[in-house]
């Protein structure tokens, strides 16, 4: 599938930017953080900046943005519809909640309401956008057991490193600040190494001789319909060479995980300080911009299977 | 809405017989000329006498070797054209996926049809489909489709025997058929029953209606390989002429 930036930055930022909010609204809530006026508008004003960033860059890419309020009206059955009244609907209780943190000063009593309410909207967002891919029957890559988890779980993980790196200096990263960001990344990292393990090695495949009715016989192309790409081939045929798709998984575990699981655990261990957070949180997000390249740059669709690809 | 009417009892579609089409493209060409005036049109063309030509099309044939090669069995070794276009499936995913409505299915005859007034060119519905059968149009910022020639098959104005989509009408060895695939006496059911037709990617569980007629066996020639044997008596005069000519 073809990587598009507007969709890869608008899934990064707004799982960063859901993961933060929902874990400020449910710490909020807790009583874990400090109800710092400055620690909620940089909290809260990234995560909702984030959000907000993410859902502007994903109608850049429609082709007719001026009817995007149509978007709203088929929740009954599409998963791209839920995911937009989802995201709207989640900013009542995020827009509440930070008024009266960053307003009031205050994250309790009803405002420990929005804030739960918050972190529910945002976890549906997410899991609506994650179910926009699994549910693809056409995408092998993404019709399976690990995109909704992923979603949910990548979008957990930066927003936990960005509230350890934005809470230091605050002097707010109390234990579990520091402690969530080292058992999310090694959760994500664990998923995400499943997740590859199971794509290079699932033995059912669609087929070139399903796709075409032909019951026997090798098949191979010999002509297309077309002499120059078409929407199909753009949109969906796009290819990563196996070997540069080796680097970049290699460039994933080192960037996403290794890194910031190392310098989670040292910030853990009292060993480092805001600094390390910082970079945890940089490295974390950039790696998981490079982890959503490659979910759509490896994912094959069926329509390949006519362009010949001999499965998908 | 783009929730699923109840099963259509009537089931329009087409039957692609693989065996007779020789992939000569004039389904395309006559399903281009028909629909860019037609109901979802026009089928824009990009660039057309550039270097990059694109466009849109609701119909596209490709062509493939089967058992090609040194290894291939002469029996099954063949050239097939493959003519691709929209299914019209029973459970279209295209539809469900799509957020605004565009996209629906007429509960009257199974047809899949997109609002054109209503697309925000998400592109999702081209995703949701394993058979590329949805094009986007850069131009409009929709998303386009074949109609099944909605705009011929009920059309009054039209004598009754071109009531037909417009790949059908015009294909020059028969390959294509259109007919009612909901019911079992039609003359398209039968010819899918009478050949073994094949649904594209069944286990997907679409439910595609259109149906294709994979190409008959066509096993040792009746009575054997025949010597070639000169054109004209071996006591022709002329025969000297012959002899140059490679056979």
């Amino acid at each position: 599938m073809h990587p598009a930036f507007s969709v890869i930055f608008f899934t990064t930022a707004s799982g960063a930017g859901y993961g933060l909010l929902a874990l400020m609204g449910l710490l909020g809530a807790a009583q874990a953080l400090p109800a710092d006026r400055w620690l909620g508008l940089l909290g809260l004003g990234l995560a909702l900046g984030l959000i907000g960033g993410g859902l502007m860059s994903s109608s850049a890419h429609l082709g007719r943005p001026e009817r995007a309020r149509f978007a709203f009206s088929q929740w009954r059955s599409s998963w791209l519809s839920r995911e937009a009244v989802a995201a709207v609907a989640t900013f009542v209780p995020a827009g509440l909640f930070a008024l009266g943190w960053v307003g009031l000063g205050r994250t309790d009593g009803a405002m420990a309401a929005f804030g739960v309410l918050s972190a529910a909207g945002a976890g549906l967002t997410v899991a609506a956008t994650a179910m926009i891919y699994a549910s693809l029957k056409p995408i092998p890559h993404w019709h399976n057991v690990f995109t909704l988890p992923g979603y949910l779980l990548f979008g957990l993980m930066t927003g936990a490193l960005w509230l350890s790196a934005l809470a230091h200096p605050f002097n707010a990263a109390g234990w579990a600040v520091r402690l969530l960001p080292v058992v999310l990344v090694a959760a994500a990292w664990g998923l995400k190494a499943a997740c590859w393990r199971h794509l290079d090695s699932r033995p059912e495949r669609l087929t070139a001789n399903r796709a075409l009715g032909l019951p026997e016989g090798r098949v191979r192309v010999i002509d297309w319909p077309h002499s120059q790409a078409n929407y199909v081939l753009k949109e969906m045929g796009y290819q990563v060479a196996r070997q540069h798709a080796r680097t970049l998984r290699l460039a994933t575990h080192a960037l996403a995980f290794a890194l910031p699981l190392a310098l989670s655990l040292l910030v853990l261990a009292g060993a480092a300080g805001g600094g390390a957070a910082l970079l945890a949180a940089l490295a974390g997000t950039l790696g998981m911009g490079l982890e959503r390249w490659l979910f759509f740059a490896e994912a094959r669709h069926a329509a390949t299977l006519y362009y010949g690809a001999e499965r998908v | 809405m783009t929730t699923l009417p109840p099963p259509t009892p009537r089931r329009l579609g087409l039957v692609i017989d693989l065996d007779t089409c020789v992939g000569c493209q004039g389904c395309v060409t006559n399903c281009k000329e028909w629909n860019t005036g037609g109901h979802m049109g026009p089928l824009t063309d990009l660039d057309p006498y550039g270097p990059k030509v694109d466009g849109v099309w609701f119909n596209r044939v490709h062509s493939f070797e089967i058992n090609p090669g040194a290894e291939g069995d002469p029996e099954t070794a063949r050239t097939v054209h493959f003519p691709r276009s929209c299914l019209h499936c029973a459970q279209p995913d295209c539809v469900t996926v799509c957020p605004t409505g565009a996209s629906y299915k007429r509960a009257e005859d199974g047809i899949v049809l997109i609002d054109q007034e209503r697309c925000i060119g998400c592109k999702l519905c081209s995703w949701a489909c394993p058979y590329g059968a949805r094009e986007y149009d850069p131009d409009a910022g929709t998303m386009k489709k074949c109609t099944l020639c909605v705009d011929r098959i009920y059309n009054e104005t039209l004598p009754e025997a071109e009531r037909q989509p417009a790949c059908v009408l015009t294909c020059p060895s028969r390959a294509r058929h259109f007919g009612d695939l909901g019911d079992p006496d039609s003359a398209v059911s039968r010819l899918v029953a009478e050949r073994g037709g094949q649904a594209l990617l069944a286990e997907l569980g679409y439910g595609p209606v259109n149906v294709y007629l994979p190409p008959r066996r066509k096993g040792p020639p009746p009575d054997g390989p025949r010597e070639l044997t000169p054109a004209g008596p071996a006591d022709d005069p002329l025969a000297w002429l012959d002899r140059p000519v490679p056979r």
